[in-house]
C-alpha cells in the first residue's frame, strides 16, 4: 500500500512555526522571482514551478546538505530535474545559496548568459545535472547515487520527476535498475500536477495506478500533499536521516499546476505562457496575499 | 520417458563458456584492470553483454567496480554520466548497433554536451555479427557520433592498441567513443604501441597509393598493400585509429606523398572515416585522387562475417582489387 503522510503524525521530524513560516516565504520568493524572470524572456513555464515552489523551497532550505559559495563540495546532496522547464524557479534558489551572481540571474535568457529555460550543468554552477530531454534525469540520479556508494560519499541524491515524463520508457528502465541495484540514496519526486504540453497528463497518456506502479518496481512509495510544507518536509527530513535504507523512495507529491494564481490553476493552458504586465501584478497581488 | 544424461559432444558449445576462453576478449578486461591497478576511478558496466564484449572477467577481479544495467542502454548511458558526475570513469560497453543509434541523445546531451568522461565501448562495430542482420549492424556509428561535438572516437585496429588506447584514456579529457570489434582480431601490432589520440600510424608508405584504414579494416588493408607492393607496386598504409579529431596533418602528408588515396571502412561511405578524408582533402584544395570504399549507403546482406567481407571486397584480396582499379 502507498504510504500517505499524515501531517499531523511528523514526530520528531516536524517543523517548528518559525521554519513553517520561513519555507512558505521561500516558497512565495521562488513565484515571484519566476514571475519576474519570466518577463525578462517573455516566455516560461510559470505554471510548472508553482506546482513544485514547495518542493523546491523544502528541499533546498531545509533538508538538502548544501555549502553556501561551494557549488561543488563533493558531500552535498545532489539535486536534478527531469521537469527541466522548471529551471526558471531553481535558479533565484542557487543565487541565494551564493553559487552564482545576481548580476546573471537579472539577463536571464539573454544573449550569452548562462541561465536558459533548462539547466545547464556545464554553465551554471550549482546545477548538478543538466537535463531538457524528458526522461534522462532518474538515470543520471541512479549514476551519481551508485557512484556515491561507490567512493564512500554520503550524500542523498534527489531527482525531481514530472508526471508525464511517466510516459517515457527510460524512467522504467531507471527505476527497475535502482531497485535490483538497492539504492536506497535515491529519491524520485513526482510532481503530481495532472497536465503536460497537450492537455492533461490522464488524457495524453495515463499513468495511473501510479504508486502501484513504482511499488511493482521495488521501490518505497509515499503519497503526499506537494504544497503541505508541514508534511512534506519531515518526510523529507526523515527520508535523508535513515541510513540503511535498501529500497529507493518515490514520493507521488499531489500538487496543483498553476498553484497560488488561481486564474492559472483553472486553466491548464498555462504550462507554457506569456503574462502581460497588468496580468502578472494580479498574479504577484494574489501570490502575496495568501498562504499556502 | 528416462531422461538421457549421457555427456553432450565435444563438438558442442555455449556462448558464455566459449567466450570465457577468447583471449582476445580479454584485451577490454586487462586494459581497465591494468587502469584500476594504477588508480584510476573505473566503473565497468554492460548491457547483458559481458560475455560478448569480455567485461566478465573484470567483473570477476572487481565485482564492486561493475555494473549489470541488463537490457536498457539508454539507461545505462545516462547512468554513467551520472557516475561521472561524481568522480567516476565509466566505461560502458555494449553493441555498436546500440550505443550511438539507440543512445544518440543520451550521449549528445548527459555524455558528451555535459563533457563528462564516460567512455562508451561499442562493440561488434560494422557488420561484424554477420546473420545476426541489420539491427545488429553498425555502419552508421562513426557519421552519427562524428557530428556530436566534443566527444573523441576511436577504433582500434587489434586487442594491444585496444589496451594502449584504453590506458592513454586515463588522462584524456573528453568522452571517447572506442569503436571496436568481436575480439577476434588478427594482429596488426605484436605489442602494444604507443598510443596518442589524435595521431594516425604510418605503416608503409607509397608514392603510389596510400590506404587509410581504421579499426576492422587496417589489417587488411596491410595485407592488399603488402601483396601489392610485392608485385612492384607502391603501397602505403595509415593507421587512422583516431577518427575524430582526424589527424589533418597526416591526411595533407599522405596527399602529397602519394598520386591516389583509397580510405577503407567497415562503415557507410557517408559520413565516416572517407567522409572525413574527402572533406580535408577538398578544403586544402588538393587534386588527390581519392576513394572511399565500405559500405555503399546500403543495409548488408545477411552472411557470416567472413563472407560478407569477401562480398562487399572488405577482406584483403577486395581491398586490393579496389585498390587496383584506382591506381591501374
Amino acid at each position: 500500500m502507498t504510504l500517505a503522510v499524515d501531517p499531523s503524525n511528523t514526530g520528531e521530524y516536524a517543523l517548528t512555526p518559525t521554519e513553517l513560516a520561513r519555507l512558505r516565504d521561500k516558497a512565495q520568493f521562488i513565484r515571484l522571482e519566476t514571475i519576474r524572470l519570466i518577463e525578462i524572456a517573455k516566455v516560461g513555464h510559470y505554471t510548472s514551478v508553482f506546482s513544485a515552489a514547495e518542493l523546491f523551497a523544502a528541499l533546498y532550505y531545509d533538508v538538502m546538505s548544501l555549502r553556501h559559495g561551494e557549488p561543488k563540495w563533493p558531500l552535498r546532496d545532489r539535486f536534478m530535474m527531469g521537469k527541466g522547464h522548471a529551471a526558471v524557479g531553481l535558479f533565484p534558489v542557487l543565487v541565494e545559496w551564493g553559487f552564482f551572481e545576481k548580476e546573471i540571474l537579472d539577463g536571464y535568457t539573454r544573449l550569452g548568459n548562462p541561465l536558459g529555460d533548462h539547466p545547464d550543468m556545464r554553465k551554471v554552477p550549482g546545477v548538478d545535472f543538466s537535463s531538457g530531454s524528458i526522461g534522462h534525469a532518474l538515470s543520471g540520479g541512479l549514476g551519481m547515487a551508485m557512484a556515491g556508494r561507490m567512493l564512500g560519499q554520503d550524500f542523498t541524491t534527489f531527482v525531481m520527476l514530472g508526471d508525464g515524463e511517466m510516459q517515457e520508457g527510460q524512467v522504467w528502465e531507471a527505476a527497475m535498475a535502482a531497485s535490483h541495484h538497492k539504492v536506497g540514496s535515491l529519491v524520485a519526486i513526482v510532481d503530481r500536477n495532472g497536465f503536460q504540453l497537450d492537455g492533461s497528463v490522464d488524457d495524453v497518456i495515463g499513468v495511473e495506478p501510479l504508486a502501484d506502479k513504482w511499488r511493482a518496481f521495488g521501490w518505497e512509495v509515499y503519497d503526499v500533499d506537494g504544497h503541505d510544507l508541514a508534511a512534506l518536509t519531515p518526510l523529507l527530513r526523515r527520508i535523508k536521516a535513515e541510513k540503511g535504507r535498501e529500497k529507493p523512495v518515490c514520493i507521488i507529491a499531489q500538487t496543483l499546476k498553476g498553484k497560488g494564481v488561481s486564474y492559472m490553476e483553472t486553466e491548464p493552458g498555462w504550462h507554457l505562457g506569456y503574462l502581460d504586465p497588468e496580468d502578472a501584478q494580479r498574479a504577484i497581488d494574489e501570490i502575496k496575499s495568501k498562504v499556502i | 520417458m528416462t531422461m538421457n544424461t549421457a555427456p553432450l559432444s565435444a563438438n558442442s558449445w555455449q556462448y558464455r563458456a566459449l567466450n570465457t576462453q577468447t583471449p582476445g576478449l580479454d584485451a577490454l578486461s586487462d586494459a581497465l584492470l591494468a587502469l584500476v591497478e594504477q588508480g584510476e576511478p573505473v566503473v565497468a558496466g554492460t548491457a547483458d553483454l559481458q560475455y560478448s564484449n569480455g567485461l566478465a572477467k573484470f567483473a570477476q577481479h572487481h565485482p564492486d567496480r561493475f555494473v549489470q544495467f541488463g537490457i536498457s542502454e539508454q539507461n545505462m548511458v545516462s547512468c554513467a554520466a551520472g557516475m561521472a558526475a561524481v568522480g567516476m570513469k565509466p566505461f560502458v560497453a555494449t553493441f555498436a548497433s546500440f550505443l550511438p543509434l539507440l543512445c544518440c541523445e543520451q550521449i549528445r546531451m548527459d555524455v558528451a554536451y555535459s563533457a563528462l568522461p564516460v567512455r562508451l565501448i561499442g562493440h561488434h562495430a560494422g557488420i561484424s555479427l554477420g546473420f545476426y542482420g541489420t539491427s545488429h549492424h553498425a555502419t552508421e556509428d562513426l557519421a552519427i557520433m562524428r557530428a556530436i561535438a566534443d566527444i573523441t572516437i576511436v577504433a582500434p585496429a587489434d586487442a594491444n592498441q585496444l589496451k594502449a588506447a584504453i590506458k592513454a584514456s586515463a588522462n584524456h579529457p573528453q568522452p571517447i567513443y572506442f569503436r571496436i570489434q568481436r575480439g577476434r582480431d588478427p594482429v596488426v601490432y605484436e605489442e602494444e604501441p604507443m598510443f596518442e589520440f589524435g595521431k594516425a600510424t604510418t605503416l608503409l608508405t607509397g608514392d603510389e597509393l596510400t590506404i587509410i584504414a581504421t579499426g576492422s579494416t587496417v589489417h587488411p588493408a596491410l595485407q592488399a598493400a603488402k601483396a601489392l607492393n610485392a608485385q612492384g607496386r607502391s603501397v602505403g598504409v595509415l593507421d587512422m585509429t583516431t577518427v575524430k579529431p582526424l589527424d589533418v596533418a597526416a591526411v595533407l602528408r599522405v596527399a602529397r606523398e602519394s598520386r591516389a588515396i583509397l580510405t577503407v571502412e567497415e562503415h557507410n561511405i557517408i559520413g565516416g572515416l572517407g567522409g572525413a578524408v574527402c572533406e580535408v582533402i577538398a578544403e586544402a584544395g588538393i587534386g588527390t585522387r581519392i576513394r572511399r570504399h565500405g559500405i555503399y549507403d546500403e543495409y548488408s546482406l545477411i552472411a557470416p562475417p567472413t563472407h560478407l567481407y569477401r562480398h562487399y571486397k572488405l577482406d584483403a584480396e577486395g581491398i586490393e582489387s579496389v585498390a587496383r582499379e584506382l591506381i591501374d
